[in-house]
């Protein structure tokens, strides 16, 4: 259970970032830490005590695999997560080019 | 294991916490590289070694892009004082916090401890993957079988997300 716990701690660090901090590649390193607490709750979820990879092979009898639904979809939202991380990073880079700063509240209609 | 996995997720805490008050942009980022890579070796112990090698390479690529930025603009953290704005933003960030812990508590209740999961989605997937599809990993198999559609869906989005920062990145805009 306290791994449960430690995700959500992780999860609680990025959100209190993404509110507090004012510079704007500091806002993108929160949302992908809260992007990877979310990662890895998942797969805590679907692991099985003795289970083993899920690639299925002749040689072991009966056995017992972690379940590939969560793997799956965790597999999918990675690769999401990298398009939107490049997409934010783009979106600053133009801003700063525009503005001179990183600072959500120098810059204008942007403010927080 | 749960041991292993609590001192991972301990570090990746700490990472986390120091890329988000490093006065240098480029430790920030190095630190936030921290927290990536350390989900590697959880995905590996966690027996997900397709996770992993997605994982490493994305993480990657994210590092360098974060690295491109901040070597081309600056890597001065801005110097922050305390004011009127900044602690009702603190107030808010832990009025949200209190509130999902609540809700989380809640949640934690209805999930079975770890490393007790059981099968109910997945039991006929693990079951028919290997004699349906053909394929002996039953992660590739959802994905691109069972789950096809939500794999052409994740195309768009990574195809959209480029045509996006091509778009941004090569219009002019104005001074």
């Amino acid at each position: 259970m306290i791994v449960y716990i430690l995700c959500f701690i992780l999860f609680l660090v990025g959100l209190y970032g993404l509110i507090t901090r004012r510079n704007l590649i500091k806002i993108v390193i929160s949302l992908s830490i809260m992007e990877f607490s979310i990662f890895i709750l998942l797969v805590l979820i679907g692991y099985i005590d003795g289970g083993i990879a899920p690639i299925v092979s002749e040689k072991i009898v009966n056995p017992t695999y972690v379940d590939p639904l969560p793997q799956a979809m965790v597999l999918t939202a990675i690769v999401i997560g990298l398009a939107t991380t490049a997409m934010l990073m783009a979106i600053a880079i133009r801003l700063y080019r525009k503005y001179g700063t990183f600072d959500i509240r120098e810059i204008k209609n942007l403010k927080g | 294991m749960e041991l292993t996995l609590s001192i991972l997720l301990g570090f990746m805490i700490i990472g986390a916490i120091f890329a988000l008050h490093a006065k240098d942009l480029l430790s920030a980022v190095i630190a936030a590289g921290i927290v990536g890579y350390s989900l590697v070796i959880c995905f590996l112990l966690l027996k997900a070694p397709d996770l992993a090698i997605v994982q490493i390479v994305v993480e990657t690529i994210t590092l360098i892009i974060m690295v491109a930025v901040v070597l081309d603009s600056t890597r001065q953290e801005l110097s922050v004082k305390i004011d009127r704005q900044q602690i009702i933003n603190i107030s808010l960030a832990v009025i949200f916090m209190l509130v999902l812990v609540f809700f989380f508590i809640q949640a934690i209740n209805t999930l079975n401890p770890f490393g007790e999961h059981s099968l109910r989605m997945a039991s006929a997937y693990v079951g028919e993957t290997a004699s349906k599809t053909g394929s002996a990993n039953l992660v590739t198999g959802v994905l691109f079988d069972f789950r096809g559609y939500d794999t052409l869906g994740e195309a768009t989005i990574l195809f959209t997300a480029a045509i996006g920062v091509l778009t941004i990145l090569r219009i002019k805009g104005k001074k």
